[in-house]
């Protein structure tokens, strides 16, 4: 394993695994933005990532794209690469590198709950792995997402008068709490935050079910009364959530199993959901790998580390430039 | 339980104040025994002996590894929270009311306690025993004040908020009296208001730049402000009773006073270290809180007496309507007729222009005095923090630049940052921390605090990270006094973060001889 480094760079043959800065070759996750990033000459990932960037980024975001199908290998010089699923976004996908024998597996993102938004992860025995950590404490266990997704619309049923805005990434969330909904057969017209536009027509398009749904636009105030609109977090504290009748704050993510970080960030209804791994599918992926060389990424790896090294696993942290706890998509 | 825990998660949640009126009252439309442990609860009233924080790290440590709760527990910075999430999770049990879990508690038994408590924390959902364990631990901190549980309680049931502040002191669970009244059974509660501790009246701190435009001197009293602890001293013949700033009867800590007070009166005032009514320092005050009973030895050593500030009761007459000067009166006439060793009287100090003022604020009496307190001449005894009437006005703090050395995740509303910070001086060539500090700095200082520990920290020793050594702070401190506790032979009092130094460097900071030496340490 000593082909790769600390930042994912395969020096070998100038290959580098969801880079920050433009570089020559690289090999792309998912969509999110500290993942897939513009300007590199040669972009290799699944359709799906490479439709997403070109709608985040525009068509010319790299020279050259290379689309992989899950499980389709790909080979530079002695190195073959082949993508499978990682049920973190639509079009996530693990990195499986084989060389000599030597088989690595760069997780990306990922989640092992079922998801209707996105193919679903696939276990890929290995030799290293190298795993991200983003609920890597025994404290984040998600709840059941049906279960939340259930409080949000007994909520709704209760607070005729208000508005729910949920706070949801404009990628892969945004969508995951719409099919969630649906799944509910929550059928009224889901409101969105025009920068989740784009996104959803393009989730449509590729036949995920997440119903009906339309652009917030300037209408009477009392219009949104009992209508869940969905905005990137970033809108909440925003003037933008202001003209909305007596909202009611919700955010959807992992991290609000923590009361604490809920409060602090003035959510009111906070919904656990996630998609990354809690602590006990982390520690069941680690398992079942059969890696026995475990590199752990960014997120909360102290306490990923020290439960490998325990269990008689090589293990340390990896750190990557760029990405610091907590500023994770 | 499962009623009262989502209404505490609900509090927690809500930015609202109608909001949370509105949760309270939904909750207390019924009144029985279980609103009883709730109100309680919520006015901080119930607390169990045996069940403290350390208790409930022992048991979770029994429950999963120590090193995996420390990373956790650093990470939510709530202690009551991460035992919730970390507890592994069993079948839930039968759902039971409030009132018969805290019952059931009651009756474990101390030798039985890590079994039987661990069982009930299995048996609970999350929130259930998160809300547990803030009920044993006490303080829930859920930004519900015990004056909002009363407005909506008033409001709930069209009596008047002053009625029942009126008798809240007076009233006991499982406030049967009080639910009578509230659902118009019964008339209103009789109090014994002799017997009873009164809110005390609080100072507000003074703005010098608005406030000393605004008020007229001559219309304000001032006094030395001390540092002790404030006290509430009740005396009739039959019983002596003091009590702290929160209501709790310390009686039994402070033997001396309750043997050698005389009189019929309620008094306000500081209670002191030292002989022949001199203060010796808080670090000598220190010696005497925190117990429950005083040695003959220890009184020897350390006497105790109330300087003090003002009366609520003299002989049965309530004169808490009466303005400040009024009742200064009263209260020389009754340290005049029971002078004793245990009680003498705050000095007034004669003052014209605010200005004048401040050389009494800075540096008078040995530095013993914390500052001046400033108070209104016709303010009426109210009680709480009420704006207009009291003021302190705290001398300079002591100030000394320091090098950032060590940071640690802070707790409650902080805990996502690197919000405590440990600095220090150089001793010869190596740096030693002489305090730890976790306020003082502004929001935007924080940001900068935090994000520069994440980017430079050199060593980890579990949630403890250090820092490359650059960063040097500029931190006030109320007192600094010897202690062997530390490897720096010093401990401060009060030490904050005052602002960042820019524009110095490691090399200006001065060594730990010449900080002694500056502060005047032995």
């Amino acid at each position: 394993m000593d082909f790769i480094n600390h930042q994912l760079f395969i020096k070998d043959i100038n290959v580098h695994i969801d880079p920050i800065f433009p570089k020559k070759t690289a090999i792309i996750t998912h969509g999110h933005a500290d993942h897939a990033r513009f300007g590199h000459d040669h972009v290799i990932a699944t359709r799906q990532t490479i439709d997403i960037m070109k709608i985040r980024y525009g068509d010319k975001c790299a020279k050259k794209f290379t689309p992989l199908k899950y499980g389709q290998k790909y080979s530079i010089k002695n190195y073959d690469f082949t993508l499978y699923p990682a049920g973190h976004i639509l079009g996530s996908a693990q990195v499986l590198i084989e060389k000599n024998n030597h088989r690595l597996v760069i997780t990306g993102d990922y989640k092992v709950g079922k998801d209707e938004t996105c193919k679903n992860f696939k276990l890929i025995k290995c030799d290293t792995l190298i795993t991200e950590a983003t609920f890597g404490l025994p404290i984040f266990q998600h709840p059941d997402p049906k279960d939340e997704i259930k409080k949000l619309i007994r909520s709704v049923k209760i607070n005729k008068y208000n508005c729910h805005i949920v706070g949801a990434y404009a990628l892969g969330k945004a969508q995951r709490v719409m099919n969630l909904l649906r799944q509910q057969k929550y059928n009224e017209t889901i409101y969105i935050h025009g920068s989740l536009e784009k996104l959803c027509q393009y989730y449509s398009k590729e036949k995920i079910n997440i119903g009906k749904f339309e652009k917030v636009s300037s209408k009477d105030k009392s219009f949104y009364e009992g209508k869940i609109i969905i905005a990137p977090p970033s809108a909440l504290k925003d003037r933008w959530s202001r003209r909305f009748p007596n909202p009611i704050i919700c955010m959807a993510s992992g991290w609000m199993t923590v009361k604490q970080r809920a409060k602090q960030q003035g959510i009111e209804l906070p919904l656990v959901i996630s998609d990354h791994s809690d602590w006990n599918e982390l520690l069941d992926t680690i398992k079942k790998s059969n890696a026995k060389n475990i590199l752990i990424t960014h997120g909360q790896e102290d306490a990923l580390v020290y439960y490998c090294k325990k269990q008689n696993l090589v293990s340390k942290p990896l750190s990557i430039q760029g990405r610091s706890d907590e500023e994770i998509e | 339980m499962k009623k009262f825990s989502s209404l505490l998660h609900n509090l927690i949640l809500t930015p609202s104040r109608n909001t949370k009126i509105k949760l309270l009252q939904d909750y207390f439309k019924i009144l029985d025994i279980n609103r009883a442990y709730a109100l309680a609860i919520l006015s901080d009233q119930l607390s169990f002996q045996f069940i403290k924080a350390s208790k409930l790290k022992e048991l979770v440590y029994e429950q999963v590894d120590q090193h995996l709760f420390d990373y956790s527990y650093d990470y939510v910075g709530d202690l009551a929270e991460t035992i919730s999430l970390i507890w592994p999770t069993n079948k839930e049990g039968k759902s039971q009311n409030l009132s018969t879990l805290i019952e059931n508690i009651k009756k474990i038994k101390k030798s039985e306690i890590n079994i039987e408590f661990s069982k009930v924390l299995s048996e609970l959902s999350n929130n259930e025993r998160w809300t547990l364990i803030k009920i044993c631990t006490g303080g829930l901190r859920i930004g519900v004040s015990e004056r909002l549980v009363k407005n909506a309680l008033a409001d709930l049931y069209n009596k008047s908020v002053n009625e029942i502040e009126e008798i809240w002191h007076g009233l006991e669970f499982p406030y049967e009296n009080l639910f009578q009244w509230l659902r118009n059974e019964t008339s209103k509660p009789k109090i014994d208001f002799k017997k009873l501790f009164h809110p005390m009246m609080l100072a507000n701190p003074i703005d010098e730049e608005k406030d000393f435009k605004r008020l007229n001197a001559s219309e304000f009293q001032a006094e030395y402000k001390w540092d002790g602890i404030r006290v509430q001293l009740m005396v009739s013949s039959k019983t002596v009773s003091l009590y702290s700033r929160t209501g709790d009867n310390i009686s039994s800590a402070f033997p001396e006073i309750i043997e050698n007070t005389k009189g019929d009166a309620v008094i306000d005032g500081e209670l002191l270290v030292g002989r022949n009514f001199k203060p010796s320092g808080f670090n000598d005050l220190q010696q005497r809180l925190n117990r429950k009973k005083a040695s003959k030895d220890l009184q020897e050593k350390f006497p105790v007496f109330i300087r003090a500030y003002d009366i609520l009761f003299y002989k049965g007459k309530d004169l808490r309507k009466l303005f400040l000067y009024e009742r200064r009166k009263y209260l020389e006439k009754f340290q005049k007729e029971n002078k004793t060793n245990q009680i003498d009287l705050s000095l007034t100090i004669k003052f014209k222009t605010w200005k004048e003022l401040t050389k009494y604020k800075n540096n008078v009496h040995d530095d013993l005095n914390e500052g001046v307190m400033i108070k209104l001449k016709n303010s009426e005894y109210l009680p709480g923090r009420k704006k207009g009437y009291w003021y302190k006005w705290k001398k300079n703090p002591k100030l000394v630049d320091a090098i950032l050395m060590y940071a640690q995740r802070g707790h409650g509303k902080r805990s996502s940052y690197y919000s405590d910070f440990t600095f220090g001086v150089w001793k010869e060539n190596e740096l030693v921390p002489i305090g730890k500090a976790y306020s003082g700095y502004t929001d935007k200082e924080l940001l900068i605090l935090d994000k520069f520990i994440r980017n430079n920290t050199t060593n980890k020793f579990g949630p403890v990270r250090e820092v490359k050594k650059e960063i040097i702070l500029e931190v006030a401190f109320d007192d600094v006094f010897p202690s062997s506790r530390h490897k720096s032979g010093v401990a401060m009092r009060f030490p904050r973060i005052h602002r960042i130094r820019w524009d110095k460097l490691v090399n200006d900071v001065i060594n730990i001889d010449q900080f002694k030496k500056e502060f005047k340490i032995e």
